[in-house]
């Protein structure tokens, strides 16, 4: 058996047969051999793999904004000569109504759409695993009360309830944030309690509670790593929502504010020109279907790959 | 029952009439459990929706006491508006006189339209009503036989086409496809009207009486108003239709799958079932029962879709209103109707909860 201790001579083919270990000798071993698994099965999936390049992609573009597009996405040209100008070589999506680049634009806002998906997932997705581990473990009147307030917030539509809460702390790109995680959470915290409930009764929570492990860490330690995957897989599908939720506030003025290079504010920007200057609406929006299309595919293939049970 | 009645009585003819009796006073006694504990856990729901939108209501930055009295007002009105309102008081009894008077319908007045928030929902509904159900109407036509078709032909390009279709329908954002269906269908190729429900010509001329204007024109006979609003609604009612049809599609080939796996699809494959008698009458009919739960579902995304719809489409109904009201900070009317929506939301979910018992037996016993 190799192990990480005995060096071998770099090969791929020993690489793959350490990585595809049956009997993993270490942790990390038996971890990456997990994620390798997981890999092989998601490229066999073609369309998973075209999610995986668009959300690649996204992060790029995100990364890269300055090089690809180097202009002032917030300051526009000349208002005489360059205000809606439709698609041309030097422009490529047109211009708009303040005679900036749409194609500047949509790039910059790429960040903007990315920035918004990592903190709503980054807020939501570790209250939700709290929440329903918690219910999920404990069970009685903490799970009784737990999911009755999960229950209330799934009670309302997904982007109602984000409406009134912009509508309550004013519009604004972090507000908007703190609506979606507010409204994303409760899905996360059912399926976390699922999960936890056919593993609270196991022998390794048995034996962990024995040794004398006090309940936050068997919470933290045992049961939310094994709740994971599939909260990430959730999660995952989950994303392309928060894109297009994020979009529809940004539509309705509650989102970024301009001059901010918000897609769905472009939209609306659009919406006034939409006969005669249609690209102005069209390729923001565009943007949005592209990059919630690359979510969706990649969040199918997982779930496809990870998760057998709920493929089918 | 006449007919057992009628019969012969058979030899334990003396046991079972006790039998049935004592059944039949069992499941009343199940049904009234039941509907109590549905009773509680949706009168708790309610409870919750209203501590929120409450909270909602009082986190705003907006001063409630300024916006009616406005900024030049002395400071003795202030505080009398201020003590008027019950602001002085503790959170938990202004909850309760919030709680008190949302029960007797008052939601207070718009800041906007000068009205009770009641009556303008009331006016409002009708339209988000009517546009919702024809697309729920229009994405069920659609979505499901195409569901069951990609199931039947899993793997094949039927099913691959009808795939792509439900991604691009649950992946496109909504405001922006309506918006090219207006660019498309009504400023190019001018097969349908424009924004708005009904044609200027017709507004002053035509008296609706539910609301419903589709319906109303065809009962009054006015098929020219018809017309004019079918052409109106049809464009809204599609681009809503197309998601609620990608979500049921998509929903409808998973059941399918699932059935066709079982047991009882092999057991009739071999018996000699026809193929379509397998797809429609066994399997079709088993999914159907969880189909109705997504249904439902897909409705309350309607609701939801009809926000931003309403907005594009100009659509005087309660999305719309929901935004006029936002754009203006009128927060009562926001969370009025914010309100209005979770009670719909929470009622077809009850609905639906209550069908599925009704059609799958095996629900029925159980519970």
């Amino acid at each position: 058996m190799t192990t990480p201790f005995e060096p071998q001579p770099f090969t791929w083919a020993g690489r793959r047969a350490w990585l595809l270990s049956e009997e993993p000798s270490s942790r990390r071993q038996a971890r990456l051999g997990s994620f390798y698994r997981g890999w092989l099965a998601l490229r066999e999936n073609p369309l998973a793999m075209v999610g995986l390049a668009v959300v690649v992609g996204l992060a790029l573009v995100a990364i890269l904004a300055d090089v690809i597009a180097p202009g002032n996405p917030r300051m526009g040209g000349d208002l005489r000569t360059e205000r809606l100008l439709p698609p041309s070589a030097a422009h490529w999506m047109g211009t708009d109504d303040q005679a900036r680049d749409i194609f500047t634009r949509v790039i910059h806002g790429a960040r903007l759409t990315l920035q918004v998906v990592a903190l709503v997932v980054a807020t939501a997705t570790p209250i939700g695993l709290l929440v329903g581990t918690t219910a999920g473990y404990f069970g009685g009147w903490v799970d009784a009360v737990l999911m009755r307030i999960t229950d209330i917030f799934l009670a309302f539509p997904r982007l109602i309830l984000a409406l009134a809460f912009v509508a309550a702390l004013g519009p604004g790109i972090e507000n908007a944030v703190i609506a979606i995680a507010l409204t994303s959470w409760p899905q996360y915290a059912r399926l976390a309690r699922a999960e936890t409930m056919t593993i609270r009764h196991s022998d390794f929570i048995s034996a962990a509670r024995l040794q004398g492990a006090s309940s936050a860490r068997i919470l933290w330690g045992h049961v939310a790593p094994l709740c994971l995957p599939s909260v990430v897989i959730r999660v995952t599908l989950d994303m392309a929502g928060i894109i297009l939720t994020a979009a529809g506030l940004g539509f309705l003025g509650l989102g970024a504010q301009p001059p901010e290079p918000e897609w769905g504010a472009m939209v609306a920007t659009g919406r006034r020109f939409i006969v005669d200057q249609w690209w102005v609406a069209a390729m923001p929006g565009l943007a949005i279907f592209v990059v919630s299309l690359g979510f969706n595919l990649l969040g199918d293939g997982l779930r496809d790959a990870l998760d057998p049970k709920a493929a089918r | 029952m006449q007919a057992r009645q009628e019969a012969p009585a058979p030899p334990q003819a003396p046991e079972r009439p006790e039998l049935e009796a004592e059944s039949a006073q069992a499941r009343a006694l199940r049904f009234v459990w039941g509907a109590g504990k549905l009773a509680f856990s949706l009168a708790l729901t309610l409870l919750g929706l209203l501590v929120v939108t409450f909270f909602i209501g009082r986190v705003v930055p907006v001063d409630p006491v300024l916006s009616i009295i406005g900024d030049r007002a002395p400071a003795s009105t202030y505080d009398r508006v201020y003590r008027e309102l019950g602001l002085d008081r503790p959170l938990v009894e202004q909850f309760w006189i919030y709680l008190k008077k949302i029960l007797t319908g008052d939601f207070g007045e718009s800041f906007l339209t000068k009205r009770p928030i009641l009556d303008d929902l009331r006016r409002v509904f009708p339209a988000t009503f009517e546009l919702a159900t024809l697309g729920l109407i229009l994405g069920v036509a659609f979505g499901a036989p195409m569901g069951v078709a990609a199931a039947a032909y899993k793997g094949s390009w039927i099913d691959q086409t009808i795939r792509v279709l439900c991604l691009v329908g649950y992946s496109a954002p909504i405001f922006w496809l309506g918006l090219m269906g207006l660019l498309i269908f009504y400023a190019n190729l001018g097969w349908v009207s424009g924004p708005g429900r009904i044609g200027i010509a017709y507004e002053f001329s035509f008296q609706p009486r539910t609301g419903i204007l589709l319906l109303d024109s065809a009962l009054q006979g006015r098929w020219d108003v018809f017309r004019n609003v079918f052409s109106h609604i049809i464009l809204p009612a599609c681009i809503l239709g197309y998601f609620s049809m990608a979500y049921i599609c998509r929903m409808t080939r998973s059941f399918m799958l699932h059935e066709l796996s079982q047991e009882y699809v092999t057991a009739a494959r071999v018996k000699g079932v026809s193929e379509a008698r397998i797809i429609w009458r066994h399997a079709l009919r088993n999914a159907a029962v969880p189909l109705i739960t997504v249904i439902g579902l897909s409705y309350i995304n309607l609701l939801e879709g009809s926000v931003l719809t309403e907005t594009i489409f100009a659509w005087p109904g309660l999305g719309q209103y929901l935004t006029n009201s936002l754009q203006n900070a009128d927060m009562n009317a926001v969370l009025g109707a914010t309100f209005v929506i979770g009670i719909a939301f929470v009622l077809i979910n009850l609905i639906s909860d209550l069908l599925y018992r009704l059609l799958d037996p095996r629900v029925r016993r159980r519970s």
